[in-house]
């Protein structure tokens, strides 16, 4: 056996060193220095982005018979994931030394590292029993996770719902790869692809259908979203946050690699009109249920639904562009969305209050959170000099760059329509909390350091990926 | 009388039909992980005859059958932790009942 494949796993071997130290340390610190354990991870955590963006050997490896590939571009995307995980784990501080969590809050460290990994392996797999094993990984922890304040019922409720929805998706994903074995004889990427492009049928199109709707549950495109709004209101704010920006980005790459290396030949006979609708249906849905909202939490989980669907957006052009598109969509979105959620966990932390109504008057008692709220739902709604914006404008490029039909500047129009909708129920939590009056508004606070360094750095992502055009150049070098 | 792959695999589409058929209209919390169940082994069939009827030089379905078994046991593990979590919580495991956030 040859061990310097094992050089390969940078990353991977990077992190399950860390998740080691932190189990070690949760299992065998005495009493006194537990307390200690959320800001070491956070520290561990920041030392792993680095050694993310240290140079390697070689850019390009394989390791475990063509089992995992990396490559510049996974690289960059797993870069952009420990970022997302690092605002995390830095807003998290505060809840897991308190004092109802504090007693299990290892775990809850465990179990990110552990979602992480999988997830990790879920991108860089090219053979789909790595695949699913990444994907098992990287969901399954997170259901425990989701029911992690064991005092709330909601926190059950919504474990149930994830779990049951999460096994019926990977069944339905797992009896798609059975037909597409039948069919193909391997599980390898390559080989699929090679035996699709000679033999294309009913039943090719069958498992691809099965293999969009498993992974429509993962990043809760619209026929398959219904369990995102109760999840993401249930779960620990903590935990929500997660749930919506790096278990999406990550299941939005690992779809888009799918669907352009596995199926790529099949791109005009079948998925490409399969994601128009699903696109189209998303995003408008995911607009129409936001507007509704009175809960934060079920607003920013409709918002992320139809985030999925701008996700998407580039997918379907099915040009190299689109991948880069898709990273910054997805690092632009992390910090945005981390904003929103930091704002609304340091809230609920104080207070205890995450209705929408509770927001009004904010700007008069903490003129700080509200900013950063404004510039979170700025960035959401994509409105200009925002990172939001931009990704948005790349997104909706990259799917017009591919080809001249008429039906893909449709879909633009329509997502273009869509962004002017969102904009009302967006700039609703803005008025909430700049005009509108209360007699009881959120008394002024002043919100834990960790809270604050977190929210400072996605307002430095958000303001710096709209201004500083080097982030892109980057991914687009990075891919072609 | 010949036993071909059809006699395999028709059995295991009705078992995976059997599973989504109870998953959305049972409504106690174990008859829908039941289901569930019903449909992971039937893909576990699938795998191992198309690998022994049509691709009987590699072992690929094989392996694949080996880990979807303990990923399946892994997930029915957490789904039933979770499901004693609720009842300790409601008392009750029905569907129908654990609907305190909706739309």
């Amino acid at each position: 056996m040859d061990y310097s494949q094992f050089l390969a796993l940078k990353q991977e071997i990077g992190l399950l060193i860390i998740f080691l130290l932190v189990f070690l340390y949760d299992t065998f610190a005495c009493k006194k220095s537990q307390g200690a354990l959320p800001v070491i991870t956070t520290v561990l955590m920041a030392v792993l982005v680095a050694w993310g963006f240290c140079p390697v050997v070689k850019a390009d490896a394989v390791a475990f018979a063509g089992m995992y590939v990396t490559s510049p571009v996974m690289v960059a995307i797993k870069n952009i994931l420990n970022v997302g995980v690092l605002i995390v784990l830095i807003q998290s501080i505060k809840w897991a030394n308190s004092e109802f969590t504090s007693v299990r809050r290892g775990e809850f460290y465990e179990l990110i590292l552990l979602t992480l990994l999988g997830m990790y392996f879920m991108i860089s797999s090219r053979h789909f029993l790595m695949f699913i094993i990444g994907l098992e990984t990287a969901s399954l922890p997170l259901c425990a996770l989701v029911a992690f304040d064991k005092n709330r019922y909601e926190s059950h409720e919504a474990a149930i719902k994830y779990v049951l929805t999460a096994v019926f998706s990977s069944a339905i994903l797992l009896m798609g790869l059975s037909l597409v074995y039948g069919l193909c004889g391997t599980l390898y990427y390559e080989g699929i692809s090679y035996a699709i492009a000679s033999n294309f049928g009913v039943m090719t199109v069958v498992g691809l259908a099965f293999v969009m709707a498993g992974f429509g549950f993962k990043i809760s495109l619209v026929p398959f979203h219904l369990w995102t709004a109760d999840v993401y209101q249930g779960a620990p704010t903590s935990v929500t946050s997660y749930l919506s920006v790096i278990s999406k980005g990550s299941a939005a790459f690992a779809f888009l690699v799918v669907l352009t290396q596995v199926f790529g030949t099949l791109y005009s006979e079948a998925w490409e009109w399969m994601l128009y609708a699903l696109i189209i249906l998303t995003i408008t849905v995911g607009n129409l249920f936001a507007m509704r909202q009175v809960n934060m939490k079920r607003f920013l989980a409709f918002s992320s639904i139809s985030q999925a669907g701008y996700i998407m957006l580039a997918v379907v052009g099915d040009t190299p562009m689109g991948v880069s598109a898709l990273m910054f969509y997805v690092l632009v979105y992390v910090f945005s969305n981390l904003a929103a959620f930091g704002v609304i966990g340091a809230i609920e932390n104080a207070t205890g209050k995450v209705e929408m109504t509770d927001y009004n008057g904010l700007y008069k008692t903490n003129p700080r959170l509200s900013f950063t709220m404004m510039l979170a739902m700025f960035s959401l709604a994509g409105i200009p000099p925002f990172a939001g914006f931009f990704s948005k404008f790349f997104v909706f490029t990259s799917a017009l760059s591919g080809s001249e039909s008429v039906a893909l500047y449709v879909l633009v129009l329509i997502a273009l329509i869509n962004t002017i909708i969102s904009l009302y129920y967006y700039l609703l939590v803005v008025k909430a909390m700049f005009i509108n009056d209360s007699e009881t508004p959120i008394a002024t606070f002043r919100s834990a350091c960790s809270e604050r360094l977190g929210m400072w750095i996605c307002v430095a992502g958000i303001i710096g990926l709209g201004i500083i055009s080097y982030f892109y150049n980057y991914l687009l070098n990075v891919v072609a | 009388m010949d036993i071909t792959l059809i006699w395999y695999l028709v059995p295991a589409l009705v078992m995976f039909c059997c599973g989504v058929y109870g998953f959305l209209t049972r409504r106690n919390m174990i008859a829908m992980l039941i289901s569930l169940e019903l449909m992971l082994n039937a893909v576990d069939i699938n795998f191992v005859v198309f690998n022994r009827y049509l691709y009987p030089g590699s072992m690929e379905g094989w392996m694949f059958t080996l880990f979807g078994i303990a990923i399946a046991a892994a997930e029915t593990a957490l789904a039933i932790a979770i499901i004693i979590n609720l009842f300790r919580v409601s008392k009750n495991i029905d569907v129908r009942d654990a609907t305190k956030m909706k739309y």
